[in-house]
């Protein structure tokens, strides 16, 4: 049996945890404005497996994969249009809307796979990885880290561009104020509802492209695709203690570790009797290292707290 | 007058939620009456159909009865799925360890088993959450997905058939389990006494809740945590409590959809649904749409387990996929919830004509104002 | 340090007002009485054009849909007095199409293990009239479908998944004269009424590993299962021995889930990383395999159904199993009177596993010859392939 440590095997590992990591960071990182700005949203599966079909079905149909990916941020901005007008409009309690939405999406993409699909058939192309020049051409580092698809780099990317958003700018200073102190936001002037339903859209749509990656990766969609990434999505969110730079480290843990595991497995290091206990190893390094974290981050005051002007 | 208004909100958003799938069921080329029949008679069409509804509704009763205790306490429990499971495989063990043991014996020792499988299951992340500050839905996510492994681990080596290993298929199962352990049925019927076991336990749930003091420390925790806490209730041991109560509950119904199924043994197809029916996860809607009341949770769970029994006819009877059902149960569940607000605008809408057309000022302003919302993140100052 | 107490926001006590609640207590009340009222109504509507659905029953005492207690005692009592070698209602019905049901674990269409059976029906040689109720993984719900199809009366019942046998054991006694086959499964449960189908998968396991080796150059192959069991243990344990026959090492990982694409194709990935030059896989998850495969331009052997249109370039061959060879031979012996009580194997001897080729992809002739030869030595028993 070939040893893990050899130089080819790690960048093959990091590369698939980045490729794993990928959706995750998306919803996350969309779960954390939502949730900075106050709302909770757990139905981030159902709009991502929602999402997921729209994209299949569209870069089926079509073979168009900027198309697919349009179409499913509009999925997921629909969804968050829904979503806002039930829990910020209507005053609905988040948690068990968040179930609801969760629910429709997962029965509903099942239903319309099967009637207008049917068949799993793979798209005609999924998203190339692309190596990003110069920076590509570095040994091992490069195809570890720079040969990936675009709504990969894109995931990435968009962490400096939410910390941005959430630090810098005044819609940022705002949604944090309305995740804290809603009355004083208000009272300042600041609308905490208009916040929030822009947070809500980010959020959804980042879920909707979330589903997006994950079938333009896979090139494939079925029943139940996310299979539960949705809700390990929002577990990421507070393992990353609402932090953008948070989400990407609980998405990259969850990820790596998942390749680490396969590539064990291939090996035949993990022997197959112990296969189902190694597959717990994400699961339980996510718990132990929010032993090690909680306590010392706060969450939002005001989360899942609907807002009624006195 | 307004009363009747105010009634017919919440029906008149589920009747609107219903009307979305019967015109998804046009959309698909079948008549909603037609679809409507399918789903009724599926799940109350005969006596056969309806004990299989009871029995549908049998681990959502347990569940939503256990989801009750944990979020009065203020603790979520996102985590069934997974204590479901945990219950049912400690439950497995006792009767392959001691199957021999008279019928009258082994039911209530397996029945046990599976509580005390599904408090350990509730305890970890309830005793994580209260001396670990550990987030209980990210614990409970979690913890699901490692009983998941551990299940499939079990089944698929030392708890295997070994029939299926001499045979070679190794589908992952256990063998046949005790026949002492099997819950007993009227006869004739399905109906077996796990339905009975679940409705008393609803009782007892909600007996415990406000009719025992630990019930009210429970709630008092629940109400707020400094306050329980100022009046020398120890907050973290009822968080843990709570967790692994309402994970009990679940493990029971683990341990009844093993020795309640026409199979009499465990099987796993790879993922928690496949045994448990996402009764972990149904039970949350269950026990929402009860009201978080243990003993609404009854008629609510026979709801939702007609919903599904149903769903399998209608799928059966036009040919129309099942996933329907799940859809349509988000879209109720979402209608309800959000015509809560509607109702009260209406209420503040009455009321504001009432006093335009009364010369009575006394009335209160503030009286149909919304209720204050209840506080998800609190900040409690430790002891 | 200040420490977190979380609380759900709920419809409880404190979001939700007294008056709220009963509204609640009283809609799921309605809803469960709307329900009722719609079964009741349904039993009342018999005559109306409202039986469309059911039309296509044959059998007169079929119509059980919302049928009352007194009804099913009646039905009850017919069936036993039906008890017997043939009653005139079956022979009756013989005269129609078929009527035959299908329960199966996944999707009709997977292009896998659920599409293989309707695919066999649909090659069947008879009038048939068929009804699917597919994506019953969970077992309970597979058992209700069965039983409500036997309740139809459905003449012949498929109970596609070997988990459904403990129910299948259940179930079947109770309806004597209804005809279950079940598989896959070596054994009848010990029953008159059930028949039992399983394929030698591991024989077109062999074959496609034997290939496989020829067509490796590191001499490394990569396998991606679900969860270790039933027939992918066998295809892929005959997998192994055909590849390592020909001095080939085969690496296997179960990935512990029959859902999750994305990692079976990161476990393609791995096996790539660690030199694998040809893979293989089974269950409805390789297609995320499949396309990792494809991309990167390795052999693919496929089981179950032919998975060429998968990946039309790289997929050199699929294992695929033609039920109807046996399921023919269960419907002639019911012809005849006898409704259960016999295993059958499909198996490369019988036609029943055939390994389909791709013709794109550009297999050498000698190679071919090889596996030709295989398959010759299996049938006549030369070559066993170790499971």
């Amino acid at each position: 049996m070939s040893q893990f440590f050899t130089l080819s095997v790690i960048v093959s590992v990091v590369a698939s945890g980045i490729r794993l990591a990928t959706p995750y960071l998306l919803a996350s990182l969309g779960e954390t404005i939502g949730q900075r700005s106050g709302v909770l949203n757990l139905g981030v599966d159902g709009t991502m497996v929602l999402a997921a079909f729209a994209a299949y079905y569209t870069a089926l149909k079509l073979d168009n994969l900027w198309l697919a990916v349009f179409v499913a941020f509009l999925v997921g901005l629909l969804i968050g249009v829904i979503y806002a007008l039930i829990t910020v409009s209507l005053h609905a309690a988040q948690g068990i809307s968040g179930i609801g939405i969760f629910l429709f999406g997962l029965g509903f993409s099942d239903l319309l796979f099967q009637v207008w699909v049917g068949t799993p058939l793979p798209i005609p192309s999924k998203l190339p990885p692309l190596g990003i020049p110069g920076l590509s051409s570095i040994p091992q580092l490069g195809d570890a880290l720079f040969r990936h698809n675009l709504m990969t780099y894109g995931a990435f990317l968009l962490v400096p561009v939410v910390i941005f958003l959430l630090q810098k700018t005044t819609f940022g200073m705002n949604v944090r104020a309305v995740g804290e102190n809603p009355q004083a936001a208000d009272s300042l002037g600041v609308s905490v509802e208009r916040t929030r339903v822009v947070a809500i859209l980010l959020g959804s749509s980042a879920a909707g492209l979330a589903g997006a990656a994950l079938v333009l990766q896979g090139g494939i969609f079925q029943a139940n695709l996310t299979n539960g990434l949705g809700f390990i999505a929002v577990a990421i969110v507070y393992f990353g203690a609402w932090r953008p730079l948070g989400a990407m480290a609980g998405s990259l843990l969850y990820g790596v570790v998942n390749a680490i595991v396969l590539q064990l497995k291939a090996q035949g290091t993990i022997p197959r009797s112990a296969s189902d206990l190694a597959a717990m190893a994400p699961a339980v390094i996510t718990i132990l290292a929010l032993v090690f974290l909680a306590g010392r981050v706060k969450a939002p005051a005001a989360l899942t707290k609907p807002f009624t002007r006195h | 007058m307004r009363k009747l208004l105010g009634a017919s909100i919440p029906i008149l958003a589920a009747l609107v939620a219903f009307l979305f799938g019967a015109l998804m069921l046009i959309a698909l080329g079948a008549s909603p009456w037609e679809g409507l029949r399918a789903l009724g008679s599926g799940a109350f069409g005969s006596s056969d159909r309806i004990v299989a509804t009871l029995i549908k509704a049998t681990p959502l009763i347990l569940v939503g009865a256990g989801i009750s205790i944990a979020f009065r306490t203020s603790v979520v429990n996102i985590g069934g799925e997974g204590q479901i499971v945990a219950g049912a495989l400690l439950s497995t063990m006792v009767a392959l360890a001691i199957p021999d043991l008279p019928r009258v014996l082994l039911i209530p020792i397996v029945l046990v088993a599976g509580l005390v499988g599904g408090a350990i299951a509730g305890a970890i992340p309830g005793a994580l959450k209260a001396y670990a500050s550990v987030n209980e839905i990210l614990s409970t996510i979690m913890l699901n997905i490692i009983i998941l492994q551990f299940m499939n681990f079990l089944l698929r080596g030392p708890l295997i058939d070994p029939l299926e290993v001499e045979a070679g298929t190794r589908i992952p199962q256990t063998e046949r389990l005790s026949d002492n352990a099997a819950l007993p049925a009227l006869p004739g019927s399905r109906l077996h006494l796990g339905v009975a076991i679940a409705i008393l336990a609803a009782v007892a749930a909600w007996l415990m809740l406000w009719r025992t003091p630990l019930g009210f420390r429970l709630r008092a925790v629940g109400h707020s945590p400094a306050a329980a806490r100022s009046a020398g209730i120890k907050v973290e041991r009822h968080v843990t409590y709570a967790l692994a109560i309402s994970g009990s509950l679940s493990g029971l119904a683990g341990a009844i959809l093993v020795f309640g199924s026409e199979s009499q043994r465990m099987v796993t197809d790879g993922s928690t649904a496949g045994f448990t029916g996402s009764a972990g996860f149904n039970g949350i809607v269950t026990a929402l749409f009860g009201g978080l009341h243990p003993l609404w949770t009854i008629p609510s769970a026979i709801l939702f387990g007609g919903l599904l029994t149903g769903a399998t006819n209608l799928q059966r009877v036009l040919q129309v996929p099942a996933a329907l059902a799940v859809a349509l149960n988000g879209i109720v569940v979402v209608f309800v919830v959000s015509s809560n607000r509607v109702r009260a605008r209406l209420d503040a809408l009455m009321e504001s004509r009432d006093e335009m057309n009364s010369s009575d000022r006394s009335a209160e302003p503030d009286k149909m104002s919304e209720p204050e919302p209840d506080t998800f993140f609190e900040e409690v100052k430790p002891a | 340090m200040a420490r977190l107490v979380i609380n759900i926001e709920y419809m409880g006590e404190n979001t939700m007002n007294t008056k709220h609640r009963t509204w609640f207590r009283l809609l799921a009340l309605l809803f469960s009485f709307g329900l009722v009222a719609a079964a009741c109504g349904g039993s009342d509507a018999d005559d109306g054009g409202a039986d469309a659905g059911e039309a296509t029953e044959t059998t007169a005492a079929a119509d059980d849909e919302a049928m009352s207690d007194e009804e099913m005692a009646a039905m009850d009592e017919e069936e036993m007095a039906d008890d017997g070698a043939m009653s005139d209602e079956e022979m009756a019905a013989m005269d129609g199409p078929l009527r035959i049901a299908v329960v199966a674990p996944s999707s009709k269409d997977d292009l896998a293990f659920s599409q293989s059976m309707v695919d066999a029906i649909d090659a069947l040689d008879r009038e048939i009239d068929l009804q699917i109720t597919d994506g019953t993984f969970v077992v309970e719900d597979a058992a209700a479908a069965v039983r409500g199809y036997a309740e139809d009366g459905v003449d012949v019942i498929v109970a596609h998944g070997t988990q459904y046998g403990g129910s299948l054991a259940e179930i079947a006694p109770d309806f004597p004269d209804t005809t279950f086959i079940w598989g896959t499964a070596a054994d009848t449960l010990g029953l008159d009424n059930v028949f039992a189908y399983y394929p030698a998968a591991d024989q077109g396991g062999y074959v496609n590993g034997i290939l496989a080796a020829g067509l490796s150059t590191s001499g490394k192959i990569g396998v991606v299962g679900p969860i270790e069991a039933g027939d992918a243990v066998a295809y892929i344990v005959g997998f192994q021995n055909g590849a390592e026959s020909k001095g080939a090492e085969v690496s296997v990982v179960y990935t512990g889930s029959f859902g999750d694409v994305a990692l079976a194709a990161e476990t393609a990935t791995a096996h790539l990383a660690n030199g694998a030059d040809v893979l293989t896989g089974t269950a409805q998850m390789v297609v995320g395999a499949v396309g990792v495969a494809n991309d990167a331009g390795v052999p693919w052997f496929g089981t179950q159904a032919n998975q060429t249109s998968l990946a039309p370039d790289i997929v050199v061959a699929s294992q695929v199993y033609h039920w109807e060879v046996v399921l023919e031979e269960m419907l002639a012996l019911r012809d005849s009177g006898t409704i259960g009580g016999q295993a059958f194997e499909v198996n490369l001897a019988n036609g029943g596993l055939v390994i389909e080729y791709n013709d794109a992809f550009d297999l050498p002739d000698d190679l071919r010859a090889e596996a030709d030869a295989a398959v010759a030595g299996i049938i006549d028993g030369s070559i066993s392939t170790g499971a």
